[in-house]
């Protein structure tokens, strides 16, 4: 299958997990605030969040025992990169209440004003840091 | 455990499987995909853009039907989010996420998507993420 229709497929598949969790749980599924909140909310709210974070570990490993195809090649960023990478989106999405999920997918779609900036101010900034990654600074 | 809440938590881990089974059939797992979205200058690669696309598409209707009912079907209120001001937190957050989002390829959800393939990397990455989560609170008290 051409890899743009796996991701629209895919796309439409993290979609309908953002429905059945504000379906059912009235929750928006953003990743970062979830995934925070397992460390830092009251023990009664904890349990749900490991719950969803582990399912995404578990929904992500599925494809891969259906076809090797779906396995892709490991990051290529020295281990130093990696760190400061996790640092900055830990820290970033924490400080900013979201990520792609939470405010580019949920909250485009509730169309939110303050997701709608955060989501272009993070393309944004990505878009800039490859470029100083793969032209200025030659990765 | 009352019924209700087993079945809540049965929700999240089912949205969770749903969630993390999208990123990995979409390629949204591939580092290269991510970064070679982000690279407007190179050989751009716009798969990025159907995942959002489909995702947003199906949220967006989804939401429209669902925000109409009182409550969600196993809960008493829907959690949404009511601020509405554009914030310093909000801007200096979005960008410290969009470059480490840059240098890597990965965010959130994709990174724990992909933690089954055992790469080095992810393993680092994921950890290092959650440490970074936890310094949002005393980092954003100097705003």
């Amino acid at each position: 299958m051409h890899p743009f229709v796996l991701a629209l497929i895919g796309g439409g598949l993290v979609g309908l997990a953002a429905v059945m969790m504000m379906g059912l749980k009235g929750r928006i599924a953003g990743v970062s605030g979830i995934l925070s909140g397992a460390f830092t909310d009251s023990s009664g709210e904890r349990l749900w969040r490991i719950l969803f974070v582990l399912g995404i570990a578990i929904g992500g490993a599925i494809p891969e025992l259906i076809s090797d195809s779906f396995v892709p090649p490991a990051p290529d960023t020295s281990t130093l990169l990696v760190i400061i990478g996790g640092l900055t989106v830990g820290l970033g999405t924490g400080l900013g209440s979201g990520c792609t999920s939470g405010h580019g997918i949920c909250g485009i779609s509730r169309l939110s004003p303050r997701s709608m900036v955060a989501t272009c101010t993070f393309m944004a900034a990505g878009f800039i840091c490859v470029f100083l990654l793969k032209h200025v600074f030659g990765g | 455990m009352p019924l209700q809440k087993k079945y809540r938590l049965l929700a999240s881990l089912a949205s969770g499987i749903v969630f993390g089974l999208g990123m990995a059939i979409s390629g949204m797992t591939n580092t290269d995909r991510v970064q070679g979205f982000l690279d407007l200058a190179g050989a751009w690669d716009p798969t990025l853009a159907f995942v959002m696309a489909g995702g947003m598409m199906v949220t967006f209707i989804g939401y429209k039907f669902i925000l109409k009912n009182p409550a969600p079907l196993l809960a008493d209120m829907f959690h949404v989010p009511t601020k509405t001001d554009i914030d310093k937190p909000l801007l200096v957050g979005a960008i410290l996420f969009g470059a480490g989002w840059g240098l890597v390829g990965y965010c959130p959800g994709p990174a724990i998507a992909g933690i089954s393939y055992g790469y080095l990397a992810t393993l680092i990455f994921v950890p290092t993420m959650i440490i970074g989560m936890l310094l949002a609170k005393p980092v954003s008290k100097i705003f």
